[in-house]
């Protein structure tokens, strides 16, 4: 039963993933708390070790909820629901639409959905830090240590262009450091 | 018949040692496809490439699996992009399920626990610069601006399905009215920019 809801929930988000995985990311939690499948600080560690690992963000986090809701068999499930979509299409216009990116009816949907694929994003950024206290304006040395820590790697991503997966370790050193 | 099965393979094989490399995503790979499909195997032209990493975005899902799948699909077929995908998909997937059983059995340690407390806030980061990146190639007028704007409150009482599918037809009608009207329709920014990717780059936001 669960399988059939994580292979229903992934060919779903497999069909509506544009533009990375980072605006699949409300979806997936939308689900995921729908269903009560994981609880909202697991699934942002979830999506900290999709960002951690190659691949894409999206087809990672599937992976991850899948195997902690139903083991190997809700990993395998849900990587196959998040792929059947794009291979069909793939298929579908390789063999019938060479030149899709040029049609203007499709160019014209593109244009509504790349600024509403920015405000998932957006939306994301918000309900993460929502859903992890972050947003807090209870001063503590937690609380001000975690917006250094914020500040910080937002500028090392913007100004030196370093890879997330640095940032990301950096920061668990970091965390080991001041919070153990 | 043993001729085919063998292609393939290859192609499996090919997208298998390209798959890590899409580490952050899909546009990492373009060196490595010119390396290994392009000048070893010679089974596609380099602006191939290009065309096919264009078309990739036009499609729901990982710029790495789609571009894979069409790149296998041109060189073999329809079983050619199914073992395209396969290839590229299977050693991530191995990875990231080690790392998720090794998190599984780890995560009650006060040291992971704490370690992932400073990880919140900066993945919390990386979401906010993947906004930022994305904001540069998706916001291109006022139009664009006013969907985004629109779109961010409307995400907390509709679901996120919904507002893609509303965006989308938002994006058309305007086009078409703007047809109508007889205004300059903006030209898409990104398509040109494909090529100007390095291994150094990655991919975040980016590919819509």
């Amino acid at each position: 039963m669960v399988l059939w809801q994580l292979f229903k929930t992934f060919f779903w988000i497999g069909l509506v993933s544009f533009g990375g995985g980072y605006a699949m990311i409300p979806i997936i939690n939308s689900e995921v708390t729908r269903y009560g499948w994981i609880p909202a600080k697991q699934f942002t560690n979830l999506i900290a070790i999709s960002g951690m690992s190659p691949g894409p963000i999206a087809t990672n986090s599937a992976i991850l909820v899948g195997y902690s809701t139903s083991g190997i068999a809700g990993a395998i499930i849900s990587a196959i629901a998040i792929l059947i979509p794009s291979i069909i299409l793939v298929i579908l216009i390789a063999s019938f639409f060479k030149r899709m990116h040029d049609n203007h009816f499709v160019q014209s949907l593109f244009y509504g959905l790349k600024p509403i694929v920015t405000s998932l994003i957006i939306y994301a950024s918000i309900s993460f830090a929502l859903s992890n206290d972050l947003l807090t304006f209870h001063i503590s040395f937690r609380m001000v240590s975690l917006l250094v820590i914020f500040g910080l790697s937002l500028f090392v991503l913007i100004k030196y262009r370093w890879h997330p997966l640095y940032v990301i370790i950096l920061s668990g050193l970091v965390g080991v450091a001041l919070y153990s | 018949m043993k001729e085919e099965w063998r292609k393939l393979f290859q192609l499996f094989w090919t997208f298998f040692k390209i798959g890590p490399a899409t580490f952050g995503g899909g546009f990492a790979m373009i060196p490595l496809i010119e390396r290994e499909i392009v000048e070893k195997k010679k089974w596609i032209e380099s602006e191939d490439v290009t065309d096919l990493f264009a078309l990739a975005q036009s499609v729901p899902g990982a710029v790495a699996i789609n571009s894979a799948s069409f790149i296998g699909h041109k060189v073999g077929g329809v079983k050619g992009a199914v073992a395209a995908m396969i290839g590229v998909s299977l050693p991530t997937f191995l990875i990231v399920l080690t790392l998720g059983i090794s998190y599984l059995f780890i995560h009650d340690n006060p040291k992971i626990e704490a370690a992932f407390v400073s990880i919140r806030a900066t993945i919390l980061a990386i979401i906010v610069y993947a906004a930022i990146k994305t904001i540069k190639t998706s916001i291109v007028d006022k139009t664009t601006f006013f969907i985004m704007l629109i779109g961010v409150p409307a995400l907390f009482f509709i679901h996120p399905v919904l507002a893609i599918i509303l965006g989308a037809v938002t994006g058309a009608i305007s086009i078409f009215l703007k047809r109508k009207l007889g205004y300059k329709i903006t030209p898409r920014k990104d398509k040109d920019k494909v090529t100007s990717y390095t291994s150094h780059d990655y991919f975040i936001g980016d590919g819509i």
